[in-house]
């Protein structure tokens, strides 16, 4: 049998390949882990106003997630960010628009289907206290009180929205808009209650469980 | 003293004194220790009971929760003995029986039948007695709070497993990820997101959920029960004064689990009645589109509405998608007059 003779340089190289694959392994383990969606703070218009502007899509379209359902939140300067951690001011009014493209299921409790706790709620411009029909998706902060119902677009649609995410107005959408109030500073959580976490179980797993598609804080700050 | 290695045991010293009976050896040990445990129980277990008792959780704000404290303070008081003497024992070690400069092991203990006896009849004693004693309050109040499934063995006065003939007010608790909803059988079915009881009244908790396992925890009531799907989990209560509830689950239940809290509230019958008349108003619209009231619900396969029979929203197609001609209804419950475009402009 013949020794194997590994010089300096090799082993040297052999320790750092080592210690290269490692330093890469906890640096993406470190990366994956800690990924959490940008905060996004609502447009001040005025003393005591602020605006929201989101989106709600069928499939957000890019990793690492891309058929997941999901939310989208405008920045003030009108670049559309891939998040649900939203920043409001506390003992202000809060102007919410939110456009919905994707179609619209079954409610899990139709008790989902009512407004409630916010003021002045349109859809496309109309006002409405509840959907009894299909919705898309909800909007609701269950310790303030709040929950909105977003009415789904016809199945049938002719111009469903077909483009990754964010959509444009040009398609298929329903514009709803509702205003709420603050409180004090605080940390509250808000979620979707349609089931569209499809092939999860009960439906309120995947994109229902993730902060950043259909399920997101709201921050009341001082 | 230590004996030298191979010298016959019956020529050792510390072996025949330790063969003696050790009641003899120690008594002034034995009387002592008894002497300060005695008068610890005496002084501190009337002060568990009596000052620390009323302040142990769960309170006293329901006849249940008042069960349930009376639970503590009586197994805190029959504690308080136990734990005394054996501290006791442990401080009277350490002070009096502690090596004084000495490494030698001290002579080896030999058992003892009358204390061996007198330590296994009182432990048994002590353990049948609390058995008896919690079987007998799971008894009163009935159920002690807790989700007795839907054939409670135990029920209050007016309890009827029909329920027509059942004189006692029914509150359903449904659970569902992430939040609790309530239901008033007796008020037209209205569900509100809202936990509101009046004083005074037996109150019955149908407890179920939608989708998974969460557990109904109204805190000062002191009622806690799991919600599971497709089953009714009973439980009763009696609110002694108004006030706040905590309600809150107690069942891990996916990733808003913690955030599936609410504050109920224990209201005068006035009250209740005033607020109870005000949300089947509120929810005259919506109250037919419920399903009607029963005690379990099955959300459909696709995961959609949670009874398949009043599903208004007929499944024709795929999962996520669904007829939609809806009209939006208007404030006063009544429907607008006209639908809203799917594609509005911006």
């Amino acid at each position: 049998m013949t020794a194997i003779r590994v010089g300096r340089a090799q082993r040297t190289g052999l320790v750092a390949a080592v210690f290269a694959v490692f330093s890469a392994f906890v640096i993406w383990t470190f990366i994956h882990l800690t990924h959490y969606p940008p905060t996004v703070a609502a447009a001040a218009t005025a003393p005591g106003e602020a605006n929201i502007t989101m989106q709600t899509v069928g499939a957000i379209g890019t990793e690492p997630h891309p058929p997941w359902v999901s939310y989208l939140v405008q920045r003030p300067n009108g670049t559309w960010v891939h998040t649900t951690v939203l920043k409001v001011p506390a003992h202000s009014t809060v102007h919410v628009t939110i456009y919905q493209y994707d179609s619209g299921s079954d409610l899990r409790n139709p008790l989902m289907n009512q407004v409630q706790g916010v003021g002045d709620a349109t859809v496309n411009g109309k006002p409405y206290s509840m959907w009894t029909d299909a919705i898309g998706h909800t909007f609701t902060v269950p310790q303030l009180g709040i929950s909105v119902p977003l009415p789904g677009i016809p199945s049938d649609a002719k111009n469903p929205c077909s483009t990754n995410a964010p959509c444009s107005p040009s398609f298929d959408h329903m514009k709803v808009q509702f205003t709420f109030q603050t409180g004090a500073a605080g940390t509250y959580t808000w979620q979707c209650f349609v089931p569209c976490g499809v092939a999860y179980i009960a439906g309120f797993g995947g994109p229902m469980s993730t902060v950043g598609y259909m399920n997101g804080v709201l921050q009341v700050t001082a | 003293m230590s004996a030298t290695p191979g010298e016959p045991a019956a020529s050792r010293p510390d072996l025949e004194r330790a063969s003696t009976p050790v009641a003899n050896v120690n008594r002034p040990h034995v009387i002592r220790i008894i002497s300060i445990w005695g008068v610890l129980s005496v002084v501190l277990a009337p002060i568990v009971y009596f000052v620390w008792g009323p302040h142990m959780p769960p309170g006293n704000m329901s006849n249940v929760a008042r069960g349930q404290q009376f639970d503590n303070q009586v197994l805190a008081t029959v504690a308080t003995p136990v734990v005394l003497f054996i501290w006791t024992y442990l401080g009277y070690s350490i002070t009096c029986f502690r090596s004084r400069g000495s490494s030698d092991d001290g002579p080896p203990i030999k058992g003892h039948r009358g204390f061996q006896a007198s330590w296994l009849l009182g432990t048994t004693a002590i353990v049948m007695a609390l058995f008896v004693f919690g079987t007998y309050q799971l008894i009163t109040p009935a159920g002690a709070g807790t989700g007795s499934g839907a054939n409670p063995i135990w029920v209050p006065p007016g309890y009827s497993a029909t329920a027509k003939t059942n004189k006692i007010l029914q509150v359903q608790v449904i659970g569902q990820q992430w939040r609790w909803t309530f239901r008033y059988p007796a008020y037209s079915g209205v569900e509100t997101t809202q936990l509101e009881i009046p004083v005074g009244v037996e109150i019955q908790f149908n407890v179920t959920s939608l989708d998974v396992i969460h557990e109904f925890w109204a805190q000062q009531l002191a009622v806690k029960a799991d919600a599971n799907p497709g089953v009714n989990n009973i439980a009763f209560a009696r609110a002694n004064r108004t006030g706040s509830v905590d309600v809150k689950c107690a069942e891990l239940c996916g990733t808003l689990h913690g955030a599936m809290v609410t504050t109920g509230a224990v209201v005068t019958q006035a009250d209740f009645t005033s607020w109870i008349t005000t949300q089947v108003k509120v929810h005259a619209a919506d109250i037919p589109l419920l399903p009607p009231y029963a005690v379990t619900y099955l959300p459909t396969p696709d995961g959609g509405y949670y009874d398949p029979g009043q599903d208004p929203v007929p499944d024709t197609s795929a999962p996520t998608g669904s007829p939609s001609s809806g009209e939006p209804t208007g404030d006063t419950g009544s429907p607008a007059s006209a639908a809203p475009s799917p594609s509005a402009s911006s």
